[in-house]
């Protein structure tokens, strides 16, 4: 029997369609199930997804729900991948965490989190993790977002004041990088 | 060694308990994990103090900062800052054509550039659907253990400074200096070598009698290599006493916390994507996968030493089978055209031209393809919207995701011990950052 078909069956009304492309199974479910089908899928004998690898997330900014959530489980015991998804909409930018399910989520969410915005409701630490604490630019791996940032690094004085007694006439301007544009 | 061992239905090694030296600390005399419901009536008043360590520590690999939260010297909580090496390399690679990003990846895990390139290769050509020739597949193979064996010494040197014996640290580097020579010989870059192609590796750089003989030769001497590391560690009091019984983690909490590689393996866990998904020519050849016991940062290190050994077993093999054929698979439009056929064709040297610069348009769809590196399972999640760059290049890095357990691995310990954590992950922030 089809994965989808099983989930379908365990929990009705989860499942909103599934594919098969590049010998990899995907299944995209209704973001209100997230949880109980990772659960689920973590628990049942027959299957034991019990290693989330990775959880990411994909832009689509015209899609009317913008965000694709990616969820990559393992079966070490049955050799299988499985690939979840569920789509966020950006009015209500936010999901269910699965950290109880999988602790490894705890990183992974905190990711997505800071580079796409995404928030995830019951999530026990949710902090930036690879931009600083203080970053007010937006979220940079949304589509949106140009490539060479949007200035912020510009107004950084990556000369430091070697004696702060003496006046030393730095030219910022000099300073500045220029704006590269690296997308085509 | 390994025939003594037990075995199962898989080709798995287990190891058989600590036969390499007598144990110093049973069990029963590890010091108990921080119990947070003490009742007992403390003497003295107390106070948690905060330390923080990094981000520009010797010890930390790179460039991370830790939060220890401490009980005395005991540590109640770690948490781990990342992100000072953050470059964007996911977001840089939706500009860059699909072969624009290999050199990309070489800096994801600077020590063990060949690794990454490898897994990113087979997640394009997972996507273009390609198939690469024999002789490509068995110097890929090659490559990549001659990188586990580079990667597993660095670790090694490195975890044993950290610990405080110099000594094992000049002994490793002067053989990885062997191998760094043989990819210099290869592919002219010792690091940062860029050596994998869609579709093969660089036709420039094939495994030529010269690099085969200088190979033989270095794995004729390597076991004893090994055995002179173990003769200075495996029976080291401090050794032992600084790596038995440190950052315990069990199977299930291994598995759930997402840990791959080194790290899931010693605490017994039976996976290794060359076994479970072979690719390369892992399935034509006699290896094992060795599997430590406890979980703790000796069995580690164990199957670390006994994975250098698998990997030279490997080496050895492939060149016994290696055939003789093309390296780089010729499919006019997507991979490059020999250096011969642009001189003399002109439709070559168009398509040179093409590929270099233009790149080549894969299928829309996505895949995503996990690699067995020396620090554990490299993912590359590739969205394509059929153009011919990737629409999201997702790196699922396995320091990342194993960071995500320190502070549950920390917890408990001693300060000291906290290089040693670090150590045992055989982080390299590079890669854990992006």
């Amino acid at each position: 029997m089809d994965i989808a078909d099983q989930i379908e069956r365990a929990i009705p009304g989860a499942v909103r369609g599934s594919a098969e492309a590049f010998g990899e199974q995907t299944v995209l479910i209704a973001r209100e199930q997230i949880v109980p089908v990772s659960r689920w899928l973590h628990d049942e004998p027959a299957l034991a997804y019990e290693q989330l690898s990775d959880l990411t997330a994909v832009d689509w900014p015209e899609a009317p729900e913008r965000f694709e959530v990616v969820y990559h489980l393992n079966s070490f015991r049955h050799r299988k991948r499985l690939r979840l998804k569920a789509r966020v909409p950006l009015s209500d930018c936010a999901i269910d965490s699965v950290t109880p399910v999988w602790r490894a989520a705890n990183f992974l969410e905190r990711e997505v989190f800071d580079l796409f915005g995404i928030r995830f409701r019951g999530h026990p630490d949710l902090r930036r993790i690879m931009m600083p604490e203080e970053y007010d630019e937006g979220y940079p791996l949304r589509k949106d977002f140009p490539t060479a940032g949007k200035g912020w690094r510009n107004t950084f004085e990556f000369w430091p004041a070697i004696d702060p007694g003496r006046e030393v006439e730095i030219d910022a301007s000099a300073l500045k990088q220029a704006w590269k544009k690296t997308d085509d | 060694m390994t025939d003594e061992r037990d075995r199962d239905d898989f080709g798995y090694i287990v190891h058989a308990a600590h036969d390499a030296g007598p144990a110093i600390q049973e069990e029963s005399e590890v010091e108990p994990r921080l119990d947070a419901a003490d009742e007992r009536q403390p003497l003295f008043r107390t106070e948690d103090l905060l330390l923080n360590m990094g981000p520009q520590h010797p010890a930390t690999h790179g460039v991370l900062r830790v939060v220890l939260e401490l009980e005395g010297e005991k540590i109640k909580k770690a948490t781990p800052y990342l992100g000072y090496l953050h470059r964007g390399t996911e977001k840089l690679a939706e500009g860059k054509t699909y072969n624009q990003s290999i050199p990309m990846t070489d800096r994801l895990d600077y020590i063990c550039a060949m690794a990454n390139n490898y897994a990113y290769v087979r997640a394009v050509e997972k996507l273009l659907g390609i198939a690469v020739p024999e002789r490509a597949e068995y110097v890929r193979t090659i490559v990549a253990e001659m990188q586990r064996i580079v990667g597993h010494l660095f670790w090694l040197g490195t975890q044993a400074l950290d610990i405080g014996a110099m000594t094992i640290f000049f002994w490793t580097f002067r053989e990885r200096e062997l191998l760094l020579d043989l990819f210099e010989a290869l592919c002219g870059a010792r690091l940062t070598v860029s050596y994998f192609r869609v579709g093969g590796v660089d036709p420039q750089g094939d495994l030529s009698p010269e690099v085969i003989a200088r190979l033989r030769t270095f794995l004729s001497r390597f076991d004893a290599n090994l055995y002179e590391y173990e003769g200075l560690l495996s029976e080291n009091r401090i050794w032992l006493a600084r790596t038995k019984g440190i950052a315990v983690i069990s199977g299930e909490d291994a598995v759930n916390f997402g840990l791959t590689g080194p790290p899931l393996r010693g605490s017994g866990v039976a996976y290794d994507i060359r076994k479970a998904e072979p690719y390369g020519v892992y399935d034509r050849i006699d290896w094992e996968v060795p599997l430590g016991r406890h979980g703790d940062t000796y069995d580690r290190y164990w199957v670390r030493m006994q994975e250098m050994r698998q990997s030279a077993r490997i080496i050895g093999q492939a060149l016994e089978q290696l055939p003789e054929g093309p390296i780089l698979l010729d499919l006019p439009g997507v991979t490059y055209p020999s250096r011969e056929k642009v001189m003399t064709d002109m439709e070559s040297l168009i398509h040179h031209f093409k590929v270099a610069c233009y790149g080549f348009e894969t299928p829309p769809g996505e895949v995503y393809c996990g690699t067995e590196t020396p620090k554990g399972e490299l993912g590359f999640y590739l969205v394509s919207d059929g153009t011919n760059k990737p629409y999201r290049l997702r790196i699922r890095t396995p320091s990342f995701v194993n960071m995500g357990a320190f502070d549950y691995m920390a917890r408990g310990y001693l300060i000291a011990d906290v290089i040693t954590i670090f150590g045992t992950f055989d982080i390299v922030m590079g890669e854990c950052d992006r």
